[in-house]
């Protein structure tokens, strides 16, 4: 997609607005190739790719506005006319901004040309070798590769114009055992940062390191959650981390702005400048994102705010507004856990005593203002003495409030950019927590 | 554009495969909310795009595209040959396809009310007059309601001769309402949490489900949970409304039946089953009330799993799961389907879109309708009573699961004494079903549309359907969190 193709549509559904009396048009274009390789049984069962573009644009007509999204491009006038009818079908609404103005958006590269040329033959190549490191250890790999490559532009016609191009590789893997199971996983812009052999080798060793798991009482523990673990239990809270959750009182931090929720060690930062970090430098109306101090030293700070929110509260907007019409106001994407100093092996001597957790599944919020969720262990949970792993461990089901838990870390690792299945990536450290409540035990 | 999936079943087949097939998806949505009386969404979309997935040499390879010029067929036919030559770079076992007719046919989900063909207006006039009735109740802090509405036409057609239109036409609504009071948050949702009740029909769903009627209810019993009891921990008799019966079947009978999950293909991601295939026919999966089918057809009702065929080209069947406590089937694909000497598949495979692969996914799971009236379910000395599901886990294998319901009421000898808060249950698969004590009769029994069912890497969100009546348990550990 070139900035000429774009500037294209977007002139072809403003042509088509005006001539309905319609002035203000936004349209977000997106381009994407992707391609992923899963295998199982140690071999690949499931190969794809896919490309595909879309359009997407909204008018506004007075304090009505509306969305119509197409993947045609010869009905980008059609989709425009949708647009103007459904938003004059609509109600007013008071809150509605005018489209926004261009800022200053300083780009961010995030683009790897050898990233964008992966092939499927060198996917399987990968896949291949890193199949080979689990079947050397006796044990089934199940997982997956894949890369992509994405482009994505907004206009509107104040004249904004801003683009962001991005690649992506991610590999994850499951080493099965009789009794036991290990997993890893890692994503990156650059499919060169990967290492999947070191993550199939490392996933190989927990399966093998958890065999013939020992069954443990439910009961509260000391555990080291490794950034996985972390990432998507502590992923939990972000949705609750903005000015409009705050206004509508669905937040768990309603009521609670300046006081000490967490420990004083928690630092909790949004960052889409972060070099470990992915994304776009700009949001859904296209203000630029800036940084932002989430919870300072356990104490929440700054909140995102898009520019509904931020007009209604007599702020500026921070750049994380969600597309317009939209039902959550904003969001923040880019967390970095400002974690501690510790190496993984000094936080497993720090541990002492207790279980070390590689990572959680199936999390759900329990309860949406104590932030208590359930979930599962999975795929590595070992029994540790003396900071040594002394076996693997049946899973547990575990009911944790994530303020209370922010409350109880003794230590952390330094942050590394980290991918689980149950919150987007981010950059997390290792916890070492007190107290962490295992509800049940499950029959592996 | 039947032309484009003919052009790249011939590109395929004239460069070599042992099998391929093509899906060509049109499809459009809308979605509208309120929130809080005010419009929070107002939008239409559509996608049109084709996917070719062929077997060449025993590897398998997919390729979709949105660019339907013949250079765009072209390259996603040279792109799809190119992955399955990759896949049998680690192939252990070549791919075998069981047997499946030739079909020839054209099929649409019945809609009696397009609702494509009703006003935007009056279909924003409906949510906010339900949005203004729970807000008509002072301590109610948010309002959420929403409609969606999706048709996608989908022209399949294979190397085996089968061509294939189908037309299926899903609405869902649904509306919520919060209150925040004292640092504790409560929700009450109707018909169901999570988005309401989706079914392939039109906005005669819509009408069928009354949002108004129940608005004043639902913010009355938010409120009024803030001065409950907690729900007491222990172990207790349990009945379950429905829809949350419904989630319970999805979650520890559903999902455990993929029979590729049993098979490993999803060790990496979705996680595997319990159900090891030596105890097909075995085991006891719940007590002699329990009879689980899955059931695509028509006749089943109008579930988010409801087709003429799926999408590998299997006429939709009915399929026994459990049949008197007893396990006996899986869900299946032509793949698959050997590897429990079946010689046909029984027509679960299903894909997202046009840009996903399809896979071993629910249709209707059902639970049969059972023989007691409401009043029998409910006449017990003591039980636990829980409403509209707030949160559900299980483990990886599907043993071990948590469920949390919005609320929940004591039952004394038949009747509500009191109202519960924060409840939760938990427990394992099997043991939960064996504990199956009674089930209400169709009278009471509705057909769940689960709208976000996630399988797959890259993830796919799917609809499943889920017919479960009310129906109780014995000593089920219940508690408050």
């Amino acid at each position: 997609m070139t900035d000429a193709q774009a500037r294209e549509w977007f002139s072809a559904a403003q042509r088509e607005a005006r001539e309905h009396g319609v002035d203000d048009v936004e349209m977000f274009c997106a381009e994407e190739e992707s391609a992923l390789t899963r295998f199982a049984n140690n071999a690949i069962h499931q190969n794809m790719s896919e490309e595909s573009r879309v359009v997407s644009i909204r008018v506004a007509i007075g304090q009505r506005t509306a969305r119509a999204t197409t993947n045609r491009m010869e009905n980008i006038r059609e989709a425009t006319r949708t647009a103007i009818e459904l938003a004059r079908a609509s109600e007013p609404d008071a809150h509605l901004m005018e489209m926004f103005s261009p800022g200053i958006v300083e780009p961010v590269m995030r683009w790897d040309e050898a990233t964008a040329q992966v092939t499927p033959a060198m996917r399987a190549e990968i896949v291949r070798e890193a199949i080979g490191c689990v079947e050397d250890a006796g044990h089934m790999a199940a997982g997956m590769y894949s890369t992509s490559r994405a482009s994505q532009m907004l206009l509107n016609s104040r004249g904004l114009h801003v683009r962001h191009d991005e690649t992506g590789a991610t590999f994850s893997i499951t080493a099965t055992a009789r009794d036991s199971s290990g997993w890893a996983k890692a994503s990156a812009v650059r499919a060169e940062d990967l290492d999947p052999a070191t993550l199939a080798r490392s996933a190989a060793e927990k399966g093998t390191q958890s065999a013939a798991p020992r069954r443990m009482e439910p009961g509260r523990y000391r555990v080291l959650l490794e950034p996985a673990a972390v990432l998507d239990l502590v992923g939990q809270i972000f949705g609750d981390c903005s000015a409009t959750a705050l206004e509508e009182e669905r937040s768990f931090l309603t009521g609670r702005m300046g006081e000490r929720l967490f420990g004083e060690n928690i630092t909790i930062y949004d960052d889409v400048r972060h070099p470990l970090q992915d994304g776009a430098p700009f949001d859904g109306e296209g203000v630029a994102r800036r940084a932002l101090t989430l919870f300072a030293n356990g104490v929440p700070g700054e909140m995102p705010y898009g520019r509904a929110a931020a007009a209604r509260a007599g702020r500026k907007p921070t750049g994380h507004g969600l597309s317009v019409p939209n039902e959550a106001g904003e969001c923040v994407t880019n967390i970095v856990i400002a974690g501690g100093s510790h190496s993984p092996a000094d936080l497993l001597r720090e541990l002492g005593d207790g279980i070390l957790v590689t990572r959680l599944w199936y999390i759900r919020e329990v309860d949406p203002f104590r932030k208590v969720m359930t979930g599962m262990t999975r795929d590595g949970t070992f029994l540790v003495e003396g900071g040594e792993i002394v076996c693997g461990l049946q899973n547990f089901r575990f009911n944790e409030s994530v303020v209370e838990m922010l409350r109880r870390v003794e230590a952390m690792s330094a942050p590394v950019r980290a991918s689980g299945e149950e919150a987007f990536d981010m950059v997390v450290p290792a916890m070492l927590v007190n107290d962490f409540p295992f509800t049940e035990v499950t029959l592996f | 554009m039947h032309h484009v999936a003919l052009q790249a079943l011939d590109l395929a087949a004239q460069r070599g495969v042992q099998y391929a097939d093509v899906r060509l998806v049109e499809s459009k949505s809308q979605d509208l909310s309120t929130r809080n009386g005010r419009v929070s969404q107002v939008a239409d979309a559509e996608s049109v795009g084709m996917a070719i997935r062929m077997l060449v040499d025993g590897g398998w390879g997919f390729a979709a595209t949105d660019d339907l010029t013949p250079a765009g067929v072209e390259k996603a036919v040279t792109m799809a040959r190119a992955i399955a030559r990759a896949s049998t770079m680690a192939l252990k076992n070549a791919a075998r396809l069981a047997d499946e007719p030739v079909h020839r046919a054209k099929w649409a989900s019945p809609c009696t009310i397009d609702p494509f063909g009703i006003s935007v207006t009056k279909k924003l006039d409906h949510l906010l007059r339900v949005d203004e009735a729970m807000r008509a109740n002072k301590a109610v802090t948010l309002t959420e309601t929403l409609f969606h509405a999706n048709r996608a036409r989908q022209f399949f057609v294979n190397t085996e001769g089968s061509e294939i239109e189908q037309t299926r036409t899903m609405t869902g609504a649904g509306c919520a309402c919060y209150v925040f009071e004292d640092g504790d948050l409560q929700k009450r949702s109707y018909p169901n949490s999570f988005g309401g009740q989706y079914q392939l029909k039109g906005w005669e769903l819509v009408e069928e489900i009354d949002m108004l009627s129940q608005a004043s209810r639902l913010a009355e019993e938010a409120a009024a949970l803030h001065s409950a009891d907690v729900c007491p921990a222990g172990e207790f008799t349990l009945i379950l409304d429905s829809s949350q019966l419904g989630l319970q079947i999805h979650e520890s009978i559903g999902h455990p039946i993929e029979l590729d999950r049993v098979l490993g293909s999803e060790a990496n991601y979705a996680g595997m089953s319990f159900l090891t295939v030596d105890q097909l026919r075995k085991l006891q999966y719940g007590s002699p009330l329990v009879h689980v089918v899955s059931d695509a057809t028509l006749e089943h009702g109008p579930g988010l799993g409801t087709f003429a065929f799926d999408d590998e080209g299997v006429a939709a069947q009915r399929t026994d799961i459990i049949r008197e406590g007893l396990f006996t089937g899986y869900l299946t694909s032509r793949e698959t389907a050997g590897a429990i000497g079946a010689t046909r598949s029984n027509g679960c495979l299903r894909a997202a879109g046009w840009d996903r692969l399809p896979l071993i996914r629910m249709t209707n799971t059902s639970l049969e309708p059972g023989t007691s009236t409401l009043e029998e379910v409910f006449d017990v000395p003591h039980a636990i009573y829980m409403e509209t599901n707030k949160s559900w886990s299980i483990d990886d294998k599907r043993y071990n699961f948590q469920f949390g319901c919005e609320v929940a009421w004591e039952i004394r000898n038949g009747k509500r004494v009191r109202m519960l808060k924060n409840p939760v249950y938990s427990g394992i698969s099997t043991q939960f079903w064996n504990a199956c004590q009674a089930i209400a009769n169709r009278e009471h029994w509705t057909l769940w549309g689960v709208p976000n069912c996630g399988k797959g890497q890259p993830e796919q969100v799917m609809g499943t359907g889920h017919g479960a009546s009310p129906s109780r348990f014995g000593e089920i550990s219940v508690g408050s969190l």
